[in-house]
C-alpha cells in the first residue's frame, strides 16, 4: 500500500479514496457526488494538454482539473 | 378543486427534461424564477383520475445543498421556502446506470416530508445489459413509490402518472431513511433547528431537522443564499466552529452517513453493472477527446457553426428583410402620403424588421447548441476548452457564445445560459458584445474603401505584397477579440472576482438528440426573444423614428414644394426627359430629407454632441449617424446617406457616399474624413455599445436595467477612450 494523489494516477489505475482536501465549498461538492473516503475511484482518462481528467466511482464519471486533483489522496492496490 | 402542482427533480444529464416533455407534450410555459436568471419550466399535466395539474421543472442538480442564489432554487421550489409555492406533491428522477449518485438528491427530497414518486429511469438500458433492478425492493428502502421508466422511449409514462395520482389521493408523506447522527454533528443539529423558521418547517420535527441539516451544509462565511433570517446563519456559523473545535467534520460525517445507506441499498437491490455499459461512449471519447484528433475535430464543429450563423442564415435573413420591404411598400401604397404612412412603414415596420431579422441566426445557434447539449458533446467542448478559457477567466462553456459573437451578439448573449454559473454568465455577457459582429462589417467596408486607397492604387500595398484594405479589416477583427478577452480579463479580476470556481464536470454517455427537444428549444428560445426582447427593441425603433422625424412644422431655407412645381412645369414645358425630372426631384428630395433631418431633435441631439465627440474627430453628422447607428450599426450607412442629402437607399458599396465622405470638409476648409479619422471613426464602432438589441437582449437576460446600463457606459467609455488615443495619438505624430 501506498499513498498517492489522484493527480498522479494513470489511466487505467486505480485507488481507493482516503482523504478528501480542498477548500470547503469544492469540498462539498466533491463529497455530495461521492468522494467519501473509501471509495473506488478509477483514472478513466488524463488529458495533460487541457490539464483535465477523468474518474470513475460508483458508476458515475467525473471530470476535474489535474491541477484541483491533488485534493484527493488515495490509498492504492498495488498489484505488482 | 386547484390544480395540483408537481415538481420534477432530477441530476443533470438524468433524463429529467426528456421524461418532462413525455409528461406533458407541447405547450410548456417558460419564464423566470422571480428574481434570478434561472429559467423556469412548467407545463400541463394531465393524470389519469382526471385531476389536472401543473407540472414544474426544477434545474437539474446533484444536491439540494447551495452556496449561490441559483443552487438554492432546488431546495426552495422542493420544500416551499419563501416566496416560493409548496409542491403538492414530487417526482424524483433517478438514472438507473447510476443509481448511486442520483439516490443522493432523492433522500435529501424524501427528509423534506413530501409526497415522493420516484422515477427509475433508463430501464431500456438496464434491461438490454441484463441488469436486474428490484424495484419492489427499493420501494421497500426508500418508503415511496418507485416507478420504471424510460424517457428516451417513452416507456411507463402511464405508470408515472397513475402513481402521481396515487400519491396525490394519498395522505401519507414521505420520511427520511438515513439515521440522524449523534455526538457533535448531532448536538450541532440539534442546536440549529430551533432557528428553522415556522415557515419553513410547516411544524414538522422531521422536516424541521432536516432543514437544519441543510442549513448546516450550506451555509458558511460567504454564501451568497437569499432569505436566510439572521438568526439562523448566526447560530448555524457557531454550530460549525463548535464542530470544528471538536475536531470533528460535519461535512464528511453527514455526506458519509447518506454514502453509506446508499451503497447498502444498491449492493442490495441491484445487479452488477458491466463494465461495457458505456462501450460506445467510451469509444467515442477516445476519438473525441483525445489530444491528436479532439482539438481539430473540435475546430471543425465550431467551424461548422460559425459557417451557419454567417453563411447558411444569411438566405434566410434577405428572405426576412425582404418580405419587411415588401410588407412595408404594400402598406405604403395603401395608406395616404403623410406622417401616419411614415409611422407606419419607417417606424412600425422597420422596427417589427429590425425584431425578426436576428430570428435566422437565432434559429441556426440554437439548432446547433441543442445538438451539441442533447448529444452530450457540449460537455466534451467544455473539457477540452476548460484550459484557454480559463486563463482568460472563463469557464470552457464561455467558447460557443464567444465564437457566435462574431456573427452576432444576440444570440451569443442567449446563448450564455448553458452556464451554471452567474458570475460566467454575467461575464460572458458583458464581453460578447466587443467581438466584431456582421453588423460592424458595412460600416468597415464603407470606411476602408472610402479613406484607404485600393490595392491598385498608390499606398495600396503593404510591403508591396498585401492589401492595405484587407490587412485593416483583418486588424479590426484582431483589435476587437484581443480588446474582448482583455476585459474579460480585467473584469474578472474586478467586478467579478469571485473565486475560480475548480472545475467539477460531468460527461454523460453520447444520445442521439431527439428531434422533438431540439425543434422545442429552437422555438422556445424564438418566442421568449420576440415576445421580451423583441418589445424593447419595437420601443426603441420608434423612439428614434421620432427623434429622427420631429419636430415636423420647420421654418425651412428653401421652399422644396414650390421649387418641385417649378422643376415638373419648366421641364415638361422645356420637353427635359421624363427621366431627368425624376432624376431633379429626388436630388431635390434628398436635399429637403437632410434638412429636416438636420433640424430634427435626433440632429439638434447631434450637434449637442458635437463638443464631446469632437475630440476624437468626428462632426456633428458623424454623431448623427452615431445616433442612428443604435438602432442597428449598420443603420449609420443610410442615416449618413440622409445627412448628406442622398436619401436613405445607400449601401456601404455606393460609390457617391464614399465621393461624398471624401469631400466632406470642415467650415475651416480641412477634409472631415481623414485616413486617422476613419481609424478612429472604426476604433469607435469596434467598442461602443451602440446596439440597442443588444442592450435589449442583455435587459431580457439579466432581468434588469442595472447591466445594460453598465454594458452601455463601460463599452461606450471604452470606445471613446480608445478613439480619443486614436486620433490625438496620430495627431501627435503628425498624421492629420
Amino acid at each position: 500500500m501506498s499513498h498517492l494523489l489522484l493527480s498522479d494516477l494513470s489511466p487505467g489505475a486505480s485507488g481507493v479514496l482516503n482523504r478528501v482536501g480542498g477548500s470547503r465549498a469544492y469540498r462539498r461538492r466533491l463529497l455530495e457526488l461521492g468522494f467519501v473516503p473509501g471509495t473506488h475511484l478509477k483514472l478513466i482518462r488524463r488529458l495533460d494538454v487541457g490539464n483535465v481528467l477523468e474518474v470513475e466511482l460508483r458508476e458515475s464519471r467525473v471530470s476535474l482539473r489535474i491541477s484541483e486533483a491533488t485534493v484527493l489522496e488515495l490509498v492504492t492496490e498495488e498489484t505488482s | 378543486m386547484s390544480r395540483s402542482v408537481v415538481a420534477i427533480a432530477g441530476n443533470p444529464n438524468c433524463g429529467k427534461t426528456t421524461l418532462f416533455n413525455s409528461l406533458t407534450g407541447v405547450h410548456a410555459k417558460v419564464g423566470n424564477y422571480p428574481g434570478i436568471t434561472v429559467e423556469r419550466r412548467e407545463a400541463a399535466l394531465h393524470l389519469p383520475d382526471g385531476r389536472d395539474a401543473v407540472l414544474l421543472d426544477i434545474p437539474g442538480t446533484y444536491s439540494l445543498s447551495a452556496r449561490t442564489a441559483e443552487e438554492q432554487i432546488a431546495i426552495s421550489a422542493i420544500a416551499g421556502l419563501n416566496r416560493f409555492q409548496d409542491p403538492d406533491a414530487v417526482i424524483v428522477v433517478v438514472d438507473g446506470t447510476q443509481l448511486a449518485r442520483n439516490l443522493y438528491l432523492a433522500l435529501q427530497v424524501l427528509e423534506l416530508r413530501l409526497k415522493v414518486v420516484v422515477a427509475l429511469n433508463m430501464c431500456d438500458v438496464l434491461e438490454r445489459e441484463g441488469v436486474a433492478v428490484d424495484t419492489d425492493k427499493l420501494s421497500e428502502e426508500l418508503g415511496v413509490a418507485v416507478v420504471r421508466v424510460s424517457a428516451i422511449r417513452g416507456d411507463g409514462i402511464a405508470d408515472l402518472k397513475e402513481a402521481v395520482s396515487n400519491v396525490l389521493a394519498a395522505d401519507g408523506v414521505s420520511h427520511g431513511v438515513v439515521q440522524r447522527l449523534n455526538g457533535t454533528v448531532g448536538s450541532a443539529v440539534d442546536a440549529v433547528m430551533p432557528e428553522i423558521p415556522e415557515g419553513w418547517s410547516r411544524g414538522d420535527g422531521e422536516r424541521r431537522a432536516a432543514l437544519a441539516t441543510w442549513a448546516l451544509l450550506s451555509l458558511d462565511e460567504e454564501d451568497e443564499l437569499w432569505e436566510v433570517p439572521e438568526a439562523l446563519r448566526e447560530t448555524v456559523l457557531r454550530q460549525r466552529r463548535l464542530v470544528e473545535e471538536a475536531g470533528e467534520d460535519l461535512d464528511l460525517q453527514v455526506v458519509s452517513a447518506r454514502y453509506q445507506w446508499i451503497d447498502g441499498v444498491c449492493a442490495r437491490v441491484m445487479g452488477e453493472l458491466p463494465g461495457a455499459l458505456r462501450r460506445f461512449t467510451d469509444a467515442f471519447d477516445r476519438v473525441l477527446i483525445s489530444p491528436i484528433v479532439g482539438f481539430p475535430v473540435f475546430l471543425l464543429v465550431m467551424g461548422m457553426v460559425f459557417e451557419a450563423l454567417f453563411t447558411w442564415s444569411a438566405p434566410l435573413i434577405d428572405i426576412v428583410s425582404n418580405v419587411m420591404s415588401v410588407f412595408g411598400e404594400s402598406l405604403g401604397a395603401v395608406l395616404p402620403e403623410g406622417l401616419l404612412r411614415d409611422f407606419v412603414t419607417d417606424g412600425l415596420v422597420a422596427g417589427v424588421g429590425a425584431v425578426i431579422v436576428f430570428l435566422p441566426q437565432i434559429l441556426m445557434l440554437f439548432l446547433f447548441i441543442s445538438l451539441m447539449e442533447d448529444s452530450g458533446y457540449m460537455a466534451r467542448a467544455a473539457f477540452l476548452m476548460d484550459r484557454i478559457m480559463k486563463a482568460i477567466g472563463l469557464t470552457g462553456r464561455a467558447f460557443v457564445p464567444m465564437l457566435s459573437g462574431f456573427a452576432c451578439a444576440i444570440p451569443a448573449i442567449m446563448a450564455t445560459r448553458t452556464m451554471e454559473r452567474r458570475r460566467d454568465r454575467m461575464l460572458t455577457m458583458m464581453v460578447v458584445p466587443i467581438m466584431t459582429c456582421s453588423a460592424r462589417l458595412p460600416v468597415y467596408t464603407l470606411i476602408i474603401a472610402a479613406l484607404y486607397p485600393a490595392p491598385d492604387q498608390a499606398g495600396g500595398k503593404v510591403f508591396g505584397f498585401f492589401s492595405l484594405q484587407a490587412l485593416l479589416m483583418v486588424a479590426m477583427y484582431l483589435f476587437s477579440t484581443v480588446l474582448a478577452l482583455v476585459a474579460a480579463a480585467v473584469l474578472g479580476r474586478t467586478l467579478f472576482r469571485g473565486e475560480s470556481s475548480p472545475l467539477l464536470l460531468e460527461l454523460p454517455p453520447y444520445r442521439w438528440p431527439s428531434p422533438f427537444s431540439v425543434i422545442r428549444q429552437m422555438w422556445e428560445r424564438s418566442r421568449l426573444f420576440v415576445t421580451e426582447a423583441g418589445t424593447v427593441i419595437l420601443t426603441c425603433t420608434i423612439v428614434l423614428w421620432v427623434l429622427l422625424t420631429f419636430p415636423r412644422d420647420l421654418a425651412l431655407s428653401r421652399d422644396y414644394a414650390q421649387e418641385a412645381v417649378t422643376i415638373e412645369v419648366t421641364g415638361v414645358a422645356e420637353g427635359v426627359p421624363e427621366d431627368a425630372i425624376i432624376d431633379q426631384l429626388s436630388v431635390l428630395g434628398g436635399l429637403e430629407d437632410a434638412e429636416r433631418l438636420r433640424a430634427s431633435w435626433g440632429g439638434r441631439l447631434g450637434r449637442t454632441l458635437e463638443p464631446v465627440i469632437a475630440p476624437l474627430g468626428f462632426d456633428w453628422k458623424i454623431g448623427v449617424g452615431l445616433i442612428g447607428a443604435f438602432a442597428a450599426r449598420e443603420v449609420f450607412i443610410s442615416t449618413m446617406g440622409v445627412v448628406y442629402g442622398m436619401g436613405d437607399g445607400v449601401d456601404e458599396e455606393t460609390v457617391p457616399l464614399r465621393e461624398h465622405l471624401q469631400a466632406e470638409v470642415w467650415p475651416d476648409g480641412r477634409r472631415v474624413y481623414t485616413p486617422l479619422v476613419g481609424l478612429s471613426l472604426m476604433v469607435f464602432f469596434a467598442l461602443a455599445a451602440q446596439c440597442m438589441s443588444t442592450l435589449a437582449v442583455v435587459k431580457r437576460e439579466t432581468r434588469s436595467y442595472r447591466w445594460p446600463v453598465f454594458l452601455f457606459s463601460y463599452m461606450t467609455g471604452l470606445a471613446w477612450i480608445a478613439s480619443f488615443c486614436v486620433y490625438q495619438g496620430g495627431r501627435l505624430l503628425g498624421y492629420c
